[in-house]
């Protein structure tokens, strides 16, 4: 086995490495403002906006992410949207996690119970302020692992943006195959890549959800020790 | 030009008859590796439990379409060529046995512990406990997430189009390749698959309530 002629294209490797962190990055921070929107959108408004919502999460939910990166890569330009394979990437990757984190999302603002509600407006907060910190902050809380691990999932899936040839890792990969022949040594570098990636994103995200949410992940802690010792 | 018509929306629909076959060929031998992996990771045996840790952390944390090209490319390289078909069967496999390890450990976990300790007082053998008392309730509590899953595999299946197999999706391109008409094309592909995993979603949703429901009485 011959690593070193994999090695020595680690300036591509790098890039796409980054260009995996960054497509993730763009996908995770649009994704989930447009997943709270569209669940703000549920509650809020009638219930066609409702409709619509859950139509749009189950089709997006029940067809593979290849056929919607398709659909926009190659299908657009058919009604005269032309994006190139990074953009067409990135803006499929936020749609479909939009769909997710919907899912995530609503699961979270219905275990928030309706007195909860009823006590912050007897508090005289106006309805923003129920929504922000009554509704929105303790579901996130309480979904924060559900939505990680949905993340880090979607940093695995950008894999697939690579058949719209964009630079990303697996792409990456597929370019220093043609150059070097070394097939097996590639693949086996950039899998380790992705191990990588991915636990560093699981640690990231479990600290991130500690920093964000401080009390109730605090509250967790307890009621899981008292569970065992229960 | 060629245009899209029906004898290409014969062929597409006909392909996808390839990627139910798949689906199915990677569920069961998938269910096969992942089951003796769920029962690894709560194995008595700290080495078993540790390798089927490993297994399953490092397969969920890399992307599927990693494990079909070290299977197609990546062996090809070493001197052993597997027909596309094997590879995306071997790698689809590979992966739904990780995923569904996981799930069924829950499953398996989640059976109270009393079950346990009243077949060990019955001096039942621990392949006598799963068989009759563990397995029988997991199995019940596993059937929503693992028909959940089934709709992640038929998806993924999608994939596999890169070592060219033709299933649905490569049915897809290879049209879209002849007649440029994408929209129309992936449209169908679309609903296709939509069509197959819809009724899987609302299955596994409807099983859920149906669990919750004898379990909350």
């Amino acid at each position: 086995m011959l690593f070193q002629d994999v090695f020595s294209k680690w300036p591509m490797i790098l890039h796409g490495v980054w260009l995996t962190i960054a497509l993730s990055f763009v996908a995770i921070a649009l994704g989930l403002v447009l997943a709270t929107a569209m669940t703000a959108l549920r509650s809020l408004a009638g219930s066609w906006a409702g409709y619509v919502v859950d139509a749009y999460v189950e089709l997006m939910r029940n067809t593979p992410f290849l056929v919607q990166l398709f659909m926009i890569f190659f299908g657009l330009p058919q009604i005269g949207i032309r994006l190139n394979g990074l953009e067409a990437s990135m803006l499929a990757m936020t749609l479909n996690l939009a769909a997710y984190a919907t899912e995530i999302i609503r699961a979270g603002v219905d275990s928030i119970h309706k007195s909860q509600i009823e006590a912050g407006l007897a508090l005289a907060m106006t309805k923003w302020q129920v929504l922000k910190h009554v509704v929105l902050q303790p579901a996130f809380a309480r979904v924060w692992p559900a939505l990680s691990s949905q993340f880090v999932l979607m940093m695995l899936a950008s894999s697939i943006c690579s058949f719209v040839s964009v630079q990303e890792l697996s792409g990456t990969a597929a370019i220093i195959e043609q150059d070097t022949f070394r097939s097996f040594e590639t693949y086996i570098v950039v899998t380790v890549l992705y191990l990588v990636l991915a636990l560093s994103f699981k640690l990231f995200l479990n600290w991130l959800g500690r920093k964000l949410f401080p009390q109730v992940s605090g509250l967790a802690r307890l009621t899981e020790a008292h569970g065992e010792a229960a | 030009m060629q245009t899209f018509g029906w004898p290409e929306a014969l062929f597409i629909l006909r392909s996808a008859g390839w990627t139910l076959a798949l689906t199915a060929i990677a569920f069961f031998i998938g269910s096969i590796l992942g089951g003796a992996f769920a029962i690894m990771r709560l194995s008595r045996v700290r080495w078993l439990r540790r390798f089927a840790a490993g297994y399953i952390l490092v397969i969920q944390s890399i992307p599927v379409l990693m494990v079909l090209f070290m299977s197609y490319y990546g062996l090809s390289a070493l001197g052993i060529e597997l027909p596309p078909f094997l590879a995306a069967s071997a790698s689809l496999s590979i992966y739904v046995s990780a995923y569904l390890a996981e799930i069924w450990r829950g499953s398996i976990e989640s059976v109270p512990r009393q079950q346990w300790e009243a077949s060990a007082s019955l001096a039942h053998t621990t392949a006598q406990t799963y068989r009759h008392v563990i397995l029988p309730q997991a199995i019940r509590i596993s059937l929503p997430p693992t028909v959940g899953f089934l709709v992640q595999l038929v998806k993924n299946t999608s994939i596999v189009q890169v070592v060219g197999f033709v299933d649905l999706m490569r049915a897809g391109m290879l049209v879209n390749n002849a007649t440029y008409q994408a929209f129309q094309i992936f449209t169908l592909v679309g609903a296709i698959y939509f069509a197959i995993c819809f009724p899987l979603s609302r299955l596994s949703r409807h099983l859920e309530k149906v669990m919750n429901a004898s379990r909350s009485h």
